[in-house]
């Protein structure tokens, strides 16, 4: 069972050293990847997760690894993400649930079409396979779409992984090459080579990395992260209703809208023959409810699109946070004040993607070795909205 | 629009507590509907003489009929959105149903514990098989076993000889001298001993006590058993299991009633942690028909107003609660049924988790989202049970909807609404 964690503290009473070569805070598939790449250069790496592995954010998230065109910067770490998901397929262990998928844009109408053209350029100039789709290629792939959508845009080399068992994956690859965990304890404090315990337990590290991700504020003060709640449907069994991620190409208007609370629609067929439906997003701080009157919209958007979705039994409804920056980009990269404190965190709706790139730049960083794609648009400090 | 009702009193279960609370309450003169997702009112549990209900629930159904009750059959819960609200579903539509007072009689399922082999065909829950019988399945000259623990087993046991069956044997984990123990003590309890006689004068002679499933073998579906006493194995078509009764707490969960030591906490007079909700019958302990019925009146009392009237029950109450007191320390399961389960042993069986991936996790949350133990179309209601006695993990948090429900039914409060 490579995927399974510990549940313990590693370690009885004092046999663990408290200086290490870096400190992992947070337990989610980013601060996993983290803790994967450092693992490969540093011997001595420690992670603290108060809570299960991939048992926050991580376990809220779909799971859809998507090369995203939003902004330059956003394709290139969701590009170079892609890239490093793709490299470890083959050693992943079956219970990751890795899917080729792809990506169907879906197109609502000949206005949502006019941008298709533009995105295929964009995605192919820049290496990435795009079909532009017309209405009736669509329906020929996914037939459970209603009529008269305008096309669709599909993207091959997306693909669909289960986000626990990953995180679970990345952090017991880690601990092969030495990496140790200390599970069910907060850290309290972090910054100047140093991580408190709630406890009362200090540990030194060269490095100390926050990757709590919403609530790496609370470590962190100052980082502009803040949680935008949303809500995902999980349905019973139905193998081959749909076969892509299909997404409306509406979707960034949703995830762009800052200020109210917005539904798309995004479907995603499980490797277990459920149905995953979103999406919602929200800002209403933690409050972890679950708003009727926003799934109801949610249902009702997907149902604009996949009319047969209503005849499916809903099993399970849940909410989670993700961790929501002003411009959309993670922050990953030194303190400006403290080079030893190393932020990875605030990765919106794309930190299962980018939590491989997240991993990389950081381990980078703290090895002195140059990056393959610029770390300069994530570093600590540059947020502020466009 | 989605239908809506309004109650003064609402009752969620028509088994033995719930029809006692709406007779009650209705007593008053207050308005009240009971929910049941069966068809009929009557209850799960005691269709002891299966075909028919036992003779005090029958009668109980009829004077339900005269009440005035409302009687919403075929509903099921699905969720509590708000204070004062439940959603209910039919097979084709969704209701909503206000209420003032709440009553959730919302009874218990039979306990199911994993050993090698119970997944396969014809191994089954006592329940199950009952029902299985009564819907038409021939057991005239079928070999039988019935394994677990509890007084269900010889109920059912004579029931099914009386059906032809050939009961092989009737497997009680309890020792000798807890039963022996019990059954010193039931003087105090004519009723039961008049209704248990005849039943352990027909099968008595079945009974091995202190005995327990160790596994049952097959290969495409169950052809014998083997007991932890015997050398040997018995040769059968079929298992029934019962290890007795755990409390259905999803909704009194959903609702955000305090639950203690797996039981929804009540005081006297039946009111749970929230505000006009109260609770009877096997959620608050398992206890019987007679708990049942006095708590389900305790309950419909205190909903319409008539606390003096409820105070007056309490000896009863009592009285029965020292009966289910004893009960628990007869059958209370041995520590063995722990070591059952091997590797390989399936716990999850909707999601075919084995006891190998299962071991280890001390938090049932994370056992869940690494292994999916629990998340399948039963959302725990087998496994949630066995793996809490199996590991000790804790209630998971209960999420809507309740059970499985069309997305139509999710998107039913907008219908009509969006373009």
């Amino acid at each position: 069972m490579p995927s399974k964690t510990s549940h313990h503290n590693d370690h009885g009473g004092g046999s663990l050293s408290t200086k290490f070569d870096a400190i992992v805070v947070g337990g989610g598939i980013v601060g996993c990847a983290c803790a994967y790449y450092l693992s490969q250069s540093f011997q001595r790496v420690l992670v603290i997760e108060p809570g299960p592995i991939g048992g926050a954010s991580t376990a809220a998230g779909m799971g859809h690894i998507v090369v995203m065109d939003d902004s330059p910067a956003q394709f290139a770490l969701t590009y170079y993400s892609q890239q490093l998901w793709t490299g470890l397929v083959s050693q992943m262990p079956a219970d990751c649930e890795y899917r080729p998928t792809g990506t169907m844009w879906v197109a609502a109408d000949d206005e949502e079409f006019s941008h298709v053209e533009g995105k295929r350029k964009f995605y192919e100039s820049n290496g990435v396979k795009a079909e532009v789709l017309s209405p009736a290629e669509l329906a020929k792939a996914e037939p459970q779409l209603r009529d008269g959508l305008a096309g669709g845009l599909r993207i091959p080399s997306d693909s669909v992984i289960y986000p626990v068992t990953a995180a679970g994956w990345l952090l017991s690859e880690a601990k092969r090459n030495g990496a140790e965990l200390i599970q069910g304890k907060r850290a309290t404090k972090m910054g100047q080579r140093s991580v408190h315990l709630e406890d009362g337990t200090q540990f030194e590290a060269d490095f100390v990395i926050n990757a709590a991700g919403g609530h790496a504020p609370l470590l962190t003060p100052g980082l502009p992260i803040e949680p935008r709640k949303g809500h995902l449907v999980i349905t019973d069994r139905y193998p081959g209703f749909v076969h892509h991620q299909l997404i409306e190409l509406g979707y960034l208007k949703s995830a762009h809208e800052m200020s109210s609370e917005s539904v798309a629609f995004n479907a995603q067929p499980r490797a277990t023959g459920q149905i995953l439906l979103g999406s919602s997003r929200q800002f209403v701080g933690w409050n972890s409810e679950v708003d009727r009157k926003l799934v109801t919209k949610m249902v009702n958007r997907a149902a604009e699109y996949l009319p047969g979705i209503q005849q499916l039994s809903g099993i399970r409804i849940w909410t989670g946070f993700r961790a929501t920056t002003p411009n959309k980009l993670p922050i990953i990269g030194a303190m400006p004040e403290d080079p030893s404190l190393l932020i990875a965190a605030g990765h919106e709706g794309l930190g299962i993607t980018t939590s491989l790139a997240t991993g990389k730049l950081i381990a980078d960083w703290a090895s002195g070795s140059k990056s393959v794609i610029d770390p300069a648009p994530y570093i600590p400090g540059g947020h502020h909205e466009h | 629009m989605t239908e809506s009702r309004h109650f003064d009193v609402l009752v969620v279960g028509a088994g033995p507590a719930g029809m006692a609370a709406a007779i009650t309450a209705a007593s008053g003169g207050a308005k009240v509907g009971i929910v049941d997702e069966n068809p009929q009112p009557g209850g799960q549990i005691f269709r002891a003489k299966v075909g028919k209900l036992a003779p005090e629930v029958a009668k109980s159904v009829e004077k339900l009929a005269a009440s005035g009750v409302e009687l919403l059959n075929g509903l099921t819960i699905v969720d509590a959105p708000q204070p004062g609200v439940l959603m209910g579903a039919t097979h084709k539509s969704m209701i909503i149903l206000k209420y003032s007072k709440l009553i959730l009689a919302v009874g218990a399922r039979e306990l199911f514990l994993p050993f090698p082999g119970w997944t396969l065909p014809n191994v089954m829950g006592i329940g199950g098989l009952q029902a299985l019988v009564k819907s038409g399945l021939d057991v005239r000259g079928k070999r039988i076993v019935l394994s677990g623990s509890g007084p269900l087993l010889i109920a059912v046991g004579a029931y099914l000889k009386e059906y032809g069956a050939e009961v092989m044997a009737i497997v009680e984990q309890a020792s000798t001298a807890n039963l022996a123990r019990f059954a010193a003590g039931m003087a105090k309890y004519p009723s039961k001993i008049k209704q248990g006689t005849p039943l352990i004068f027909g099968v008595g002679r079945l009974i091995q006590r202190g005995a327990w499933v160790e596994s049952a073998h097959g290969k495409d579906k169950l052809e014998s058993v083997k007991l932890n006493k015997s050398v040997g194995s018995i040769q059968c078509e079929y298992l029934g299991c019962s290890f007795g009764f755990v409390p259905n707490l999803e909704l009194p969960m959903l609702i955000g009633c305090q639950v203690v030591d797996g039981f929804v906490k009540v005081d006297s007079l039946q009111n749970t942690s929230i505000a006009n909700v109260f609770c009877a019958g096997e959620p608050t302990g398992i206890g019987g028909i007679e708990l049942s019925v006095v708590e389900g009146k305790i309950a419909g009392f205190t909903a319409s107003g008539h606390t003096e009237r409820a105070q007056v029950l309490m000896p009863e109450k009592q009285k029965w609660q020292a009966f289910s007191r004893a009960l628990d320390q007869a059958f209370a399961l041995r520590e063995e049924l722990r070591g059952l389960v091997e590797p390989e042993t399936i716990v999850c069986r909707c999601e075919d988790v084995r006891h190998r991936q299962l071991k280890g996790y001390d938090c049932g949350r994370e056992a869940k989202l690494h292994t999916r133990c629990g998340m399948g179309p039963c959302q725990g209601r087998v496994c949630g049970a066995s793996t809490r006695f199996l590991y000790g993990w804790e209630h998971g948090t209960v999420r809507p909807p309740l059970v499985p429900v069309p997305l139509a039914g999710l998107a039913n409060e907008e219908q009509g609404k969006t373009k």
